[in-house]
C-alpha cells in the first residue's frame, strides 16, 4: 500500500495544484477587492470563503492525482454518483443567493424568510414549492441555504480535527514511549463518549449555536484522525527512506513534514471524507433535538426541528405533513450517502485490497 | 491472558479519572453560581446560592474545587436535576432500566439478522441477496436516525396505531404503578413475564418496537458490511478449501469452518455497536417519547441542567468503557493472538 501511495506522490504533478490554488486565491481577492454591493451579494459569512477555498484545494487534489486512479474511478458507478452528488450540492452552495434569493434588505440572508405566524406547516404551493414548516418558514429556502452551512460546519470542523489530530497524532507516533502513551489515554477519555453524547453534553455546557456545535463536534472528532495517524506514523516509521533521511542529517521536524506525513496522509483524507457525512448528521441531529443554531436560521436540522410538534398530523390524516420531514430528510440523506461514497471510491483507489468489501 | 485483562482493568480507573476531569474543565466554562447548581439536592436550597459558592469554596482555586466535586461524585451525588425533578443519580437509576431493555431488544435482532445477512451475502457472492444487502448497506448509511425515526412515528402510530410513543399505555401503567406488580428487574416486559401478566408484556413491547425499529436498521448496515467481508476473507482460506477437499457438506464448512474465525472482527464491532446505540437512543427515545436516559439527557440539555447534563454524560462514559473493556477481553478470549501483543 505504501509503494502505491509513494507511487501517487512522486507522479503527482504539483504545477496543476499551485494553478488551481491560485485561480481560487485570485478569485476570492477579486470577490473582497470588488464594490461592496458584489461583496455583500456572493460572501454572506466570513467562514463562507474559508469553506470555498478547502473545497478548491479538495478538488485540486483530485484533479492532481494520475489519470489512471481517475480511470479506474470512472468504471465504478457508484464512484460516479457519490462524486456527481457531491458536485451538486457543491453547486447549490455556491448558487444559493440565485436559486433561493434572500429578500431585498434583509441583513442575514442565513435567516429564513417567513410570511406570517401561522402555528401549522402549509402544503408545496406557488412562491413556496416545497412548502412551510411550522411558524412559516420556507422550506425550499431553508434547505439551499442550508448546504451553505452543512458545508461550512463540515468545513470547519473536518480542519479543526484533521489540524490536532495531525499535531497530537504526529508526536504520538513519532515520538513514542512516554508522550504517546499520554496522548493516546487522552484520546481514551474522549473515545470514552458516543459522539452525539459528548456533543450534547458540550453544547448544554457552552449554550446553544452553530459556533459551539461545531467546537463540540470537532472534540468528538479529533481523537480518531490522532489515532489514525499515530498508526500509520508507527509503521511508517521502520520504513528505510525514513532511516535513510535520518542518516542524511535530517531534523525530526523535517522528517515528519516530509517524509513521514505525505506518506501516512491518504488514509486520513479517505476518513474525512467519510467524517464529513457523519459530521453534517450530527449537527443535523443537535439542531433537531434544538440544541444547533438559534429558530429559523437556515439549517437541515433546524427545519425538521421546527415542525417537530405536527409530524403526526391531524386524526385521520396522519401524513399531511409530510413535506417538512421528507424533504430535508430526502436533502440529509443525500449529502451523507455522496460523502460516503466518495470516501469509497477514494479507499478503493488508495487500497486496492479493499475494492468490493463495502 | 490474566496479565492481560489485569492490564485492561488498571486502564478502566484511568479513563474514569480522566472523564471527570474533562467534564470538570467543561464546567469551568460556567459562572460559580451556575456550578453551585451541581451542590444542591433539594430545590429549596436554590434561594441559597450564595451561601453554596461559599461553603463549598467555588470562588477558591480549580484543584480545590475540583477535589471538592470528586468527593461529592465519590459519594454518588451528583447534584439535583430539574428536569426529572429528583437528584441526578436517582434519576439515573429510575432511567437507565428503561433505555438498557430497549437496547437489548435492538442489540439481539441487529447481531442475528446482520450475521445471518452477512453470511448469505458472503456465501452467494455477486447473486441477488449480495446485491441486495450492498445495496441496502449502503444506502442505509446515510439515513439520518431521526428522520427515520419520524417516519416510523408517521406510518406506525399516525397511521397505523401500531406502536404508540412512551412506555406504556394508561391502564398498563396503573397496574404497573399498584402494589400487586413487583418490579423484580426493573425491565418492563421481564417484569410482566415474572409477575403472570402477559398483557402487560404485549403492551410493554408495543412500546419498544417502533424506537426499536428506527435503530435496529440504521446499525445494521454496519454489521452486514463487515460479517460479509470477513466472510470473504476467511472463505478464500486454505483450511477452508482442505473443508472442502476432504468432503464435507457445505453447511459444516460455512458454519463450523469459516463462520467462527469471520466472527473474531464482529465481536469488536458489537462493542462498537453497542456504544452507537448509547449514542443513537438519545434522538430515538426523544422522538418515541420513550422514558429513557436518552430523552431526559437531551432535555436536560435543552433546559440547561447542568447537573442532569453532566451526570448523564459519565454515566454513559462509564457504561461505553465497561463495555468496551468487556469486548476487548471477548476479543482476546476468541482471538490468541491479540494477547501476544
Amino acid at each position: 500500500m505504501i509503494s502505491v501511495i509513494r507511487l501517487t506522490l512522486s507522479r503527482t504533478t504539483s504545477p496543476r495544484l499551485l494553478r488551481v490554488t491560485g485561480v481560487a486565491l485570485i478569485a476570492s481577492l477579486a470577490v473582497l477587492a470588488a464594490a461592496p454591493v458584489v461583496r455583500v451579494r456572493v460572501i454572506q459569512h466570513p467562514l463562507d470563503v474559508a469553506a470555498f477555498l478547502l473545497l478548491v484545494v479538495a478538488v485540486g487534489v483530485f484533479w492532481s492525482l494520475p489519470s489512471d486512479f481517475t480511470r479506474r474511478m470512472k468504471r465504478n458507478p457508484l464512484s460516479i454518483a457519490g462524486f456527481v452528488i457531491v458536485i451538486g450540492f457543491v453547486s447549490v452552495a455556491a448558487l444559493a443567493p440565485v436559486l433561493a434569493s434572500p429578500q431585498p434588505g434583509t441583513r442575514d440572508p442565513y435567516l429564513i424568510p417567513h410570511e406570517g405566524f401561522l402555528p401549522d406547516p402549509q402544503p408545496p404551493r406557488l412562491g413556496h414549492p416545497l412548502g412551510t414548516t411550522g411558524r412559516q418558514y420556507d422550506i425550499f429556502y431553508g434547505l439551499v441555504w442550508g448546504t451553505r452551512t452543512a458545508f461550512r460546519v463540515a468545513a470547519v470542523v473536518v480542519t479543526i480535527s484533521i489540524v490536532v489530530g495531525l499535531v497530537l497524532g504526529s508526536i504520538a507516533g513519532y515520538y513514542g514511549k512516554r508522550l504517546d502513551e499520554v496522548i493516546m489515554r487522552v484520546t481514551d477519555i474522549f473515545l470514552a463518549f458516543p459522539s452525539l453524547v459528548l456533543a450534547v453534553v458540550i453544547t448544554a455546557v457552552l449554550g446553544k449555536g452553530l459556533d459551539k456545535v461545531m467546537i463540540a463536534i470537532a472534540a468528538v472528532g479529533w481523537p480518531v484522525y490522532a489515532r489514525l495517524l499515530r498508526g500509520e506514523i508507527l509503521s511508517v516509521k521502520q520504513r528505510d527512506y525514513v532511516e535513510a533521511a535520518r542518516a542524511a542529517g535530517a531534523g525530526d521536524l523535517r522528517i515528519i513534514a516530509q517524509h513521514v506525513i505525505p506518506n501516512t496522509i491518504y488514509p486520513f483524507l479517505v476518513y474525512a471524507a467519510f467524517d464529513t457525512g457523519v459530521i453534517v448528521l450530527v449537527a443535523a441531529a443537535l439542531s433537531f433535538l434544538g440544541l444547533g443554531a438559534e429558530i429559523g436560521y437556515a439549517d437541515w436540522g433546524q427545519l425538521i426541528n421546527m415542525s417537530r410538534s405536527w409530524i403526526l398530523g391531524l386524526p385521520g390524516n396522519p401524513f399531511v405533513y409530510w413535506y417538512t420531514v421528507v424533504f430535508p430528510g430526502i436533502v440529509i440523506f443525500l449529502f451523507v450517502l455522496g460523502w460516503n461514497l466518495l470516501g469509497d471510491a477514494f479507499r478503493d483507489i488508495l487500497d486496492p485490497r479493499l475494492r468490493g468489501s463495502t | 491472558m490474566t496479565t492481560f485483562v489485569a492490564r485492561r482493568l488498571l486502564l478502566l480507573p484511568l479513563v474514569a479519572f480522566g472523564v471527570t476531569i474533562l467534564i470538570f474543565a467543561l464546567l469551568q466554562f460556567l459562572t460559580p453560581a451556575q456550578r453551585a447548581a451541581l451542590f444542591v439536592t433539594d430545590p429549596r436550597q436554590l434561594s441559597q446560592i450564595d451561601a453554596i459558592i461559599r461553603k463549598y469554596g467555588l470562588d477558591k482555586p480549580v484543584h480545590v474545587q475540583y477535589w471538592t466535586w470528586l468527593k461529592q461524585l465519590a459519594q454518588g451525588d451528583l447534584g439535583w436535576s430539574q428536569t426529572a425533578r429528583m437528584p441526578t443519580s436517582t434519576a439515573l437509576a429510575t432511567f437507565f432500566p428503561a433505555t438498557l431493555e430497549l437496547t437489548i431488544y435492538i442489540f439481539i435482532p441487529v447481531v442475528l439478522i446482520g450475521l445471518w445477512l452477512g453470511t448469505k451475502a458472503a456465501v452467494r457472492k455477486d447473486q441477488f441477496v449480495d446485491h441486495f444487502s450492498r445495496f441496502f448497506a449502503i444506502s442505509l448509511r446515510g439515513l439520518p436516525s431521526f428522520v427515520w425515526g419520524l417516519i416510523v412515528l408517521m406510518v406506525f402510530y399516525g397511521w397505523l396505531n401500531w406502536f404508540p410513543p412512551g412506555r406504556l399505555s394508561l391502564d398498563a401503567d396503573l397496574f404497573v404503578k399498584s402494589p400487586e406488580f413487583h418490579r423484580y428487574t426493573r425491565l418492563m416486559t421481564v417484569d410482566a413475564l415474572l409477575n403472570g401478566q402477559p398483557w402487560i408484556f404485549v403492551d410493554a413491547l408495543r412500546h419498544i418496537v417502533g424506537p426499536a425499529m428506527t435503530l435496529v436498521l440504521v446499525e445494521m448496515a454496519l454489521i452486514v458490511r463487515i460479517t460479509r467481508s470477513s466472510m470473504l476473507e476467511v472463505l478464500r482460506q486454505d483450511y477452508v478449501r482442505t473443508a472442502r477437499a476432504k468432503g464435507l457438506a457445505e453447511p459444516v464448512v460455512i458454519n463450523r469452518h469459516a463462520r467462527k474465525n469471520a466472527l473474531i472482527p464482529v465481536v469488536t464491532l458489537t462493542s462498537l455497536i453497542f456504544v452507537g446505540l448509547l449514542g443513537g437512543v438519545v434522538l430515538a427515545e426523544t422522538i418515541f417519547n420513550y422514558p429513557g436516559i436518552g430523552k431526559w439527557g437531551a432535555e436536560a440539555a435543552v433546559q440547561l441542567d447542568i447537573p442532569g447534563v453532566t451526570g448523564f454524560g459519565m454515566f454513559i462514559a462509564l457504561v461505553t468503557v465497561v463495555g468496551n473493556l468487556a469486548a476487548d477481553i471477548l476479543y482476546a478470549a476468541i482471538d490468541p493472538r491479540i494477547r501476544l501483543q
